[in-house]
């Protein structure tokens, strides 16, 4: 019997040996896999660019490198890095919990509005505070726009991907009526807000360059939402509640509560982001503050594989393609739709190598 | 016959990173024949016969198939074949139609929809001639796990198989069920296919099979002729050493009431009765079993008592509390354990590492949580012990206890269960799954809760689980409790009325 039941026998390596080689050989194909996915995207690109008659190796390189000339140049990637790197870490925590929140862009509108509106109306607060409340707003506002759809879900199960895909229509919509009308500057030709007081402004890293102490946020925000998911009781309640909801319910997890929790945090961090892009960026609320970010957040989180750490360095990626192919767009007669196709190109072949991965793994 | 075995493994190897699933496994299977294949949980058999069908590819070794060597890369490889396999844990899409999970996968979606009609006609026609009573469009989520094994095994038959490896099937069936499948695999050889089939139950094995190989560490280690072996033979041959089927019992009266039901009554998911006032008593020091052909309201009972499921009306009351509607959460705080029907749908996660799936239910408490954070060393540690024993086959704690065999996942959800140190516990099937040694032991650990003073409700379709270890036998039939029985082996006749809802005879005597 003994003999028998010994469990199993370790042939090949001695366990400490083997289990640090699975882990770094898991970690190494963790890391390999975007960087392939990324590299076969733009070979991609640059083949698509070259059948349309350009220097495809040329206008790769410009798009990948071009945004790095001097430090002002990379302070706007890191800015643009801010809203993808918090709205993607956010959107990680949803996923995990299987909730598709599709609606990161309204809920960076949502931000947007409410932290003008603490930006604009109180006045002569210390930066300590007006600046810090102005954040708040922005974050909680999202997260409650992020928490209707989540309360739709959990009270007459109706699909997050639906509705938080509705919720920005409106977001949309309710900004463009608050800049044309009610929160309209009287003495502006243009749709535009009154402009934040300056305490409510986000600070400044350097005072002569437009990145602000949200890009240092962001960081931290991931990071902490990395050891909520991995080390905290909540974090893999939440995780358990993703991946088995019945077996969440056997266990006492309360699926509702777990569900609400994680579409609100996704909603507070691109409420968050909509909040700096108002107070850190352009200090006025404007129709099109965001171009898109929302959505690019899906990838970036897709990206890093759910991974709330990853998504810092995945942000960083996306933020550096977007500012490269403004230069691209800049310095050469590229049109934009092929730069379009190729973020798109970058996003498929993503998607594609995660399966791949997936695959490996198993095979592995 | 021809001389030429039909399919033979040669020197199959197989590792999972350190583990050695098969360590060059030989087989041969003849042509016609129903071939049985035993082994402890974790002796390689699902893995062996995975690499038959295509699922897993062997690292050395070869599958001579008709004289041919064959390397599949996939099952739909296999198929081509017709080699067909229904697997441990059923590989249907569940919100699909039979019909759409037969064609999924299979060549354009244009073409086969336009023959759809062709597709129903064809699986009611092979259902007509295996009476398999499966519908084509029937949803699959709706059916009963019975039902979804016949799904199975008519998918591989609706691609056209003449080799069929069938794991585990009677696992998860009740007694007639189990008659149903067996005379099946008759059938099937009638017409010329040959059948491979896992299990777990001798007693069937003994039944069916033509020849029976036994499988040990990853390779084969006997194959005999039914006629020459008996059950006694073949347990021996799987664990090394004699199976007691008669476990000893000490003789101890039960004590105080631990678990009252009072007039218990619920509804199944579809909303139809299910329970129809139930009220029994479970005292500390026994274990009360529950006998019923499946799907008699023993599922719904087991969700309600747990808080699963929402009670109509009634009362539970354990440990002179009343928990009848509380959350899971306060009943598991309540010293109830439970160990469910459907493993995979609420016993384990799958993707989780045995580590957490061992701290499932206790994931916010001391030791394994403080202030709000997981406590890495001491769920590690808890679960190495765990692992330690119930002799759960595993890598190490940290591997996904997806990649288990079968019998091992259900050894740690017992042993999670157990560890939680409950005054009641709620068992329905016990050994799903496992193999007769560890049958043995889980049973014996069962009742080293009862002569501790817990109190134990085992529902099982299995009437030797109930004889092995009961103190008293209730008969459910349609949501209510017939009758009780003594765990006599001599009045099986009268449990077996009682089971099919015959309560004329005077069964409350003894
Ligand atoms: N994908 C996998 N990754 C890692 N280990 C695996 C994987 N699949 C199987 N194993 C291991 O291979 C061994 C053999 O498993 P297998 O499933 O064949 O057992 P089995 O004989 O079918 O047992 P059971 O009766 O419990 O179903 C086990 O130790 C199991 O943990
Ligand atoms: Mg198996």
């Amino acid at each position: 019997m003994e003999q028998v039941n010994q469990g199993v026998r370790e042939t090949v390596y001695p366990q400490a040996a083997h289990t640090f080689y699975r882990k770094l050989s898991q970690i190494a194909l963790s890391a390999v896999t975007p960087i392939a996915a990324v590299s076969v995207a733009l070979a991609c690109g640059a083949v698509l660019l070259w059948l349309n008659g350009f220097n495809g190796l040329d206008a790769i390189t410009v798009m990948v490198f071009g945004s790095f000339q001097d430090m002002r140049a990379v302070g706007e990637i890191l800015l643009k890095a801010t809203p993808l790197i918090l709205i993607g870490a956010g959107l990680c925590v949803a996923f995990r919990c299987s909730i598709w929140n599709i609606g990161a862009e309204g809920q960076l509108y949502a931000g947007a509005i409410a932290a003008t509106l603490v930006g604009t109306s109180l006045d002569g607060l210390s930066v300590w505070i007006h600046a810090p409340l102005v954040m708040l707003a922005g974050a909680l506002a999202g997260a409650a726009w992020a928490g209707i759809a989540g309360y739709l879900k959990v009270r007459f199960r109706a699909s997050e991907i639906v509705t938080t895909i509705m919720l920005n229509y409106i977001a949309l919509i309710l900004t463009s009526y608050l800049v044309t009308g009610p929160m309209k500057d009287a003495s502006a030709a243009y749709p535009q807000s009154a402009r934040l007081v300056r305490e409510a402004w986000t600070p400044r890293i350097v005072s002569d360059m437009r990145l602000h102490i949200g890009i240092l946020i962001a960081v931290v925000l991931a990071v902490a939402l990395y050891i909520f998911l991995q080390r905290s009781s909540r974090g893999f309640a939440l995780r358990v509640v993703g991946l088995n909801p019945h077996a969440a319910r056997y266990a006492g997890m309360d699926v509702a509560r777990n569900v609400m929790v994680a579409i609100c945090i996704s909603g507070a961090m691109a409420g968050l982001a909509g909040a700096f892009e108002v107070a850190g960026v352009t200090h006025r609320l404007y129709q099109n503050i965001s171009p898109g970010y929302g959505f690019e957040g899906i990838a970036v989180a897709l990206l890093a594989n759910n991974n709330p750490l990853a998504a810092i360095l995945s942000g960083g990626l996306f933020a550096t393609l977007r500012s490269g192919s403004e230069v691209l767009q800049i310095t050469s007669q590229v049109p934009q739709v092929l730069v379009l196709v190729i973020q798109g190109i970058v996003i498929l072949s993503v998607v594609a190598f995660a399966k791949l991965r997936d695959i490996l793994r198993i095979v592995a | 016959m021809s001389n030429k075995p039909f399919l033979r493994i040669d020197n199959i190897r197989k590792r999972f990173g350190p583990i050695v699933a098969s360590d060059g496994v030989s087989l041969e299977i003849e042509e016609g024949e129903i071939h049985s294949l035993l082994g402890e949980n974790g002796a390689g058999k699902s893995v062996l016969m995975s690499m038959i069908c295509g699922m897993v590819r062997p690292d050395e070794g070869e599958i001579v198939y008709r004289g041919e060597v064959v390397r599949f890369n996939s099952p739909r490889e296999a198929i081509r074949q017709r080699i067909g396999m229904v697997h441990q844990h059923f590989m249907l899409v569940p919100n699909l139609t039979v019909a759409e999970n037969y064609i999924l996968g299979q060549g354009s979606a244009l073409r086969v929809i336009n023959d759809m009609d062709k597709v129903h006609a064809r699986i009611r026609a092979l259902s007509d001639r295996y009476a398999l009573d499966v519908r084509p469009d029937a949803v699959v989520e709706d059916l009963s796990v019975g039902e979804q094994q016949r799904v199975e095994i008519l998918k591989a038959l609706f691609h056209g198989i003449d080799l069929l490896i069938l794991d585990e099937p009677t696992a998860v069936l009740t007694p007639q069920e189990t008659d149903r499948l067996l005379s099946l695999m008759g059938d099937l050889v009638k017409d010329g296919k040959t059948v491979v089939f896992i299990s777990h139950k001798l007693d069937e094995v003994m039944r069916v099979s033509n020849r029976i190989s036994v499988m040990r560490d990853g390779r084969v280690v006997h194959t005999v002729d039914v006629g020459e072996t008996n059950a006694r033979e073949l347990a021996r041959m799987m664990v090394g050493r004699d199976v007691r089927m008669e476990l000893p019992r000490s003789p101890e009266p039960a004590g105080r009431i631990v678990l009252s039901v009072e007039n218990l009554t619920c509804r199944a998911e579809t909303g139809l009765p299910a329970v129809r006032g139930v009220s029994l008593d479970v005292r500390a020091g026994e274990i009360v079993g529950i006998a019923g052909v499946s799907g008699n309201g023993q599922t719904e009972l087991s969700l309600a008592l747990s808080g699963l499921l929402p009670v109509d009306s009634g009362r539970v009351v354990l440990n002179g509390k009343d928990i009848t509607g509380l959350d899971p959460a306060r009943i598991n705080a309540s010293s109830f354990s439970h160990i469910p029907e459907d493993r995979h749908k609420h016993g384990i996660v799958m993707s989780l590492s045995l580590s957490e799936n061992a701290i499932l239910q206790r994931y916010d408490q001391a030791p394994f949580a403080a202030r709000g954070m997981l406590n890495g060393r001491a769920i590690g540690e808890h679960t190495r012990d765990l692992i330690k024993r119930f002799r759960v086959k595993s890598r190490d704690e940290n591997q996904a206890i997806g990649s288990l065999s079968g019998g091992n996942q259900q050894k740690l959800v017992v042993a999670r269960e157990l560890a939680r140190n409950p005054d009641f516990i709620l068992v329905n099937q016990l050994a799903r799954g496992i193999d007769i040694g560890a049958m043995e032991f889980v049973m014996e650990e069962m009742l080293k809760q009862r002569d501790n003073g817990r109190a134990v409700l085992l529902i099982s379709t299995e009437l030797e689980e109930l004889f092995a270890i009961c103190d008293r036998i209730l008969v459910m039939f349609h949501g209510e409790i017939l009758g009780e029985l003594p765990p006599d082996r001599s009045r099986l006749d009268e449990l077996g009325l009682l089971m099919a809802g015959k309560t004329e005879q005077p069964a409350l005597a003894g």
